[in-house]
């Protein structure tokens, strides 16, 4: 293990947060919240002080790095941010449990968007921000700004490769130009850009503040809101801009990347992109007959249902309606795009629409095989032949994946809650979505859970975010040895 | 730049790593192999296409419309052709560069540069064989390599045991090599110093020396290291390296001998090499090698395809007191064991043809003010480039040691109408000097203004 090279990038991380948590200070300090700002303005001089000295003392580091230090680098790496996160909350007392003030922050960072807090509208302004901007830096990850911000310099500059496969969303990261740094930064462009334009089309019809912050959550597709009623109490318009744009985040950038290059064909013809457009669009028309009688109007309808299957299938979380109320037939379709996601390479968590794709193309192949045995056939994505490595590296994932759902589930289930509540907050909290159904449903959240309930959850969705072997690396005591 | 190289092979990969190295160039992988292609995304910094170079669509899906510099570096020399002819069909201001490396063609490679819009044609081999055959001419040194055409050199020289230079302080050395010569770097266990004139040498050191050429012989006589000329050369494994290098021999008038196993490969060798005698066996049994006269060959060359075996008979001959052994290494890198083993100079064609590449692209990139030539020494960890004093130079005339430069950078000779000097503090440039500069590699020295602090 390369550990000077990892303090150095947690020295770089510490001094970013720092850097995050000052406009923080300056709104606690302007909306005259002294214990708030107190929070903000210690914590972040406690990160910057740690970060200088993790730099000062990772001096000299060699350049070795290799696929191990990428995995471990990326899960602490979160981990740190998450601990200092959660810091400010907590002795600013906006939230007065540690337990649940990291809750609250693995649930921004990791754009879960899972709450803790009975009553958003009490917490100040100043944690309103923070909890939205962890969503926004969360969303496309702190390795790959910190990849964009600064040149890592040496030899062996391909080593970053293993961040971005263990920090961005999908079966097979691959970078769009031959630069590790411009690709960083062509991806934050089309992220800075995006939210941009969801602000400016939200803040004709929203105080600023709220736009601002509804645009991080949307951009991060995280859910933290700044009213208790998510986003039921804003106008139809404020809705379905933002439904609208938590779709876009769902699409992978690379996607963005080829409208900039104007081959649209390539877009036309992605068929992970034409998939995810048409389970929203299945799923939106299958819902909206289902709850037709719920709604005075079908439009009415189509509305709530439109804004719920993209949260959903974003992984976003926002709420215009409380669907824990909808018949069971659209609960059941939610469930399932909770664990359908977005596409690879987006903001959003969940199993993703290209590992979606590339396990049905295998599992239609097997039945083949079942029935022809000596019949050799190579799946296809695009119309490319894609590496068997990487369908063996699918299924492995989807064990994984299934395996800690359960466990997670068994898990909390000693709390004694009902098994749709246990099953549904698992979900929720693995696949970064946030609310989920009865006890945990849009209008209820998770403080009824017990802390080891919610360390576990806060274990789901850190290894959801950041697609489960990061985290499960930390585990293994291989990855510590030295050499 | 970018650039695309087609065929992620040794030297495919060695130039990826050289050019992704010095930050001003994008660059695409293109090969058949997907496993090959990963290797080298988590090495380096580059993009990689999986696909046939030599077709338009997967040309396309690299990006070859909008690059600059396209390198075919695939294992065949037809497919390198293809591919950069396809290139240069889609993009006409594109520049490319092919390796092209069998004999039968090797005639023809000035030919193939204008028939094929070819702006560069390399040959790994033989470039290989030109430099094993300058090795043998001028026995005494491990390398050299050549400035300012051919009036200036760069040799290196191991300190053995009992070598005549171990314990000398670096201001003593013109006293006791009575003529002008400077040490301008010492690899010592692996670490490449520029020294100053208190260093004091010791055993294993390898030594840098720059000179005059004529200086660098009458160095050799005065230490008394007594070389003569090689009569009698053992090649082992009958490739086409061996094939370059007996054809080289021979016109010098040095008896040659190959060793090959495979007959059939005898049988060609023989058919193309008149002069040469060719010998079919097996040199893993070292009685042969002894029957063939290894004990009585003033030079021993290893090149077949195994770096281990070709280790393995120099080291043989390094024992049986063979004056010269050549190793050839295609794949082990690493210079601080190479440095324990008796294996004699190491030749490693991928890099010297990657140097070859490097030195293009540089050119190409600045049309005024970048080096001449550029030589990687010491496992690329120095690098001795060669400039031209322009009009643009920054402090004309003035005495080298008035002007502040760079640490660790070093003005190794300036040759001025053909005469080379070894420079001092009082020495300064003039317009139409040629310059050789010697740092480390990572002090990024691409123009002589560069080496001002």
């Amino acid at each position: 293990m390369n550990y000077k090279m990892m303090g150095r990038f947690f020295g770089v991380i510490l001094c970013l947060e720092s850097i995050f948590m000052l406009p923080a200070f300056i709104i606690a300090l302007a909306d005259k919240t002294g214990r708030v700002a107190l929070g903000f303005g210690l914590t972040a001089l406690i990160c910057a002080l740690l970060g200088a000295l993790l730099l000062i003392l990772c001096r000299g580091a060699k350049s070795d790095f290799f696929a191990k230090e990428g995995l471990v680098c990326v899960g602490l790496s979160w981990i740190l941010l998450c601990l200092f996160g959660a810091l400010p909350l907590f002795i600013g007392d906006d939230i007065p449990s540690y337990i649940d003030a990291l809750f609250e922050m693995v649930s921004g960072f990791t754009t879960t968007g899972a709450s803790i807090c009975p009553n958003v509208e009490a917490l100040s302004r100043a944690t309103l921000y923070w909890r939205s901007f962890s969503h926004w830096i969360g969303g496309m990850g702190v390795l790959v700004f910190v990849m964009a911000l600064i040149p890592v310099g040496g030899k062996s500059e391909g080593f970053t490769m293993h961040l971005l496969r263990a920090e961005t969303t999908g079966p097979n990261s691959q970078k769009l130009v031959p630069r590790m740094r411009q690709t960083a930064i062509i991806l934050y462009l089309v992220y800075v850009a995006l939210t941009l334009l969801c602000f400016i089309f939200l803040v004709f019809d929203m105080p600023a503040f709220d736009a601002f912050c509804t645009s991080l959550g949307t951009a991060g597709t995280g859910g933290f809101g700044v009213r208790n009623d998510s986003l039921a109490s804003y106008s139809p318009y404020a809705q379905t801009v933002t439904a609208v744009f938590m779709i876009l985040f769902g699409v992978n950038f690379s996607i963005f990347y080829l409208i900039l290059l104007r081959n649209f064909l390539g877009v036309l013809r992605d068929e992970e992109l034409r998939l995810y457009l048409s389970i929203v669009g299945g799923a939106t028309l299958l819902i909206t007959l289902n709850i037709r009688t719920l709604y005075g109007t079908l439009g009415e309808a189509l509305r709530h249902a439109f804004f719920q299957v993209s949260s959903i299938i974003t992984t976003t979380g926002f709420a215009t309606a409380d669907f824990d109320l909808w018949p069971s037939f659209s609960k059941a379709i939610l469930i399932f795009l909770m664990i359908v996601g977005g596409c690879a390479g987006s903001t959003a968590g969940g199993l993703k629409c290209a590992r979606l794709l590339l396990l049905s193309k295998s599992f239609i192949r097997n039945i083949g095989r079942v029935q022809n045995p000596q019949k050799v056939a190579v799946i296809r994505i695009n119309k490319k032949p894609v590496d068997e490595k990487l369908v063996t590296a699918t299924s492995a994932y989807l064990c994984a994946y299934l395996l800690i759902a359960l466990v997670s589930f068994l898990l909390i289930s000693i709390d004694g809650f009902s098994v749709t509540t246990n099953i549904s907050s698992v979900l929720a909290c693995f696949n970064n979505v946030g609310p989920g159904l009865e006890a945990v449903g849009p209008t209820r959240n998770y403080s009824a859970f017990s802390d080891f309930s919610k360390v576990v959850l806060i274990l789901d969705m850190l290894a959801g975010r950041l697609e489960i072997f990061p985290i499960l690396a930390l585990f293994s005591t291989k990855a510590f040895r030295r050499g | 730049m970018k650039i695309i190289i087609a065929g992620d092979g040794k030297v495919g990969e060695t130039l990826a790593a050289m050019l992704s190295a010095e930050k001003r160039h994008n660059i695409t992988l293109i090969d058949t192999r997907a496993d090959v292609l990963e290797a080298s995304v988590s090495a380096h910094d580059v993009i990689a296409v999986l696909g046939n170079c030599a077709t338009s669509a997967t040309l396309r899906d690299a990006g070859i419309e909008t690059a600059d510099l396209l390198i075919a570096a695939t294992g065949n020399d037809e497919v390198n052709l293809l591919c950069s002819t396809v290139a240069h069909a889609m993009n006409k201001n594109l520049h490319t560069i092919a390796r092209i490396r069998d004999p039968e063609y090797a005639g023809d490679a000035v030919r193939m540069r204008s028939h094929f819009g070819l702006s560069l044609v390399f040959n790994p081999e033989k470039q290989a064989a030109e430099e094993i055959a300058r090795l043998i001419r001028f026995p005494g040194f491990l390398r050299r390599d050549t400035f300012a055409k051919g009036r200036t050199e760069i040799v290196e020289l191991r300190l053995e045991e009992g070598h005549p230079l171990i314990g000398v302080t670096l201001s003593a050395l013109p006293a006791l090599v009575k003529c002008k010569v400077l040490v301008c770097a010492v690899l010592r266990e692996g670490e490449p110093i520029i020294p100053t004139g208190s260093f004091v040498l010791c055993e294993g050191d390898r030594l840098l020396v720059t000179a005059p050429s004529e200086n660098l012989s009458l160095m050799l006589k005065n230490l008394r290291i007594v070389t003569h000329k090689a009569k009698r050369v053992m090649l082992v494994g009958g490739g086409r390296l061996s094939f370059y290098l007996a054809e080289l021999l021979d016109k010098s008038g040095i008896d040659v001998k190959i060793i090959e196993k495979d007959s059939a490969r005898c049988e060609a060798l023989a058919a193309n090499l008149a002069h040469t005698e060719i010998v079919c066996g097996d040199v893993g049994h070292r009685t042969l090698l002894e029957s063939e006269g290894l004990r009585s060959s003033d030079a021993l060359i290893t090149l077949t395809d195994l770096d281990e075996l070709n280790m393995l008979v120099s080291i043989y001959g390094t024992n049986w007191g063979v004056p010269q052994v050549i190793t050839k290494l295609s794949h082990v890198e690493d210079s601080k064991i190479l440095d324990t083993l008796p294996v004699g100079s190491v030749i490693c064609p991928r890099k010297l043809s990657s140097s070859t590449v490097l030195r293009y692209v540089r050119a190409m990139e600045k049309k005024a003010g970048a080096a001449i030539t550029v030589h990687s020494l010491a496992d690329g960890a120095v690098e001795a480039s060669e400039f031209l004093v322009t009009e643009e130079t920054l402090h004309r005339g003035e005495p080298l040691k008035n002007i502040s430069r760079k640490r660790n950078v070093l003005v190794a000779s300036i040759t001025r109408h053909g005469v080379t000097l070894i420079p001092d503090g009082s020495s300064a440039f003039e317009v139409g000097d040629f310059v050789v500069i010697v740092a480390p590699s990572e002090a990024g020295i691409d123009e002589l203004n560069d080496i001002f602090a």
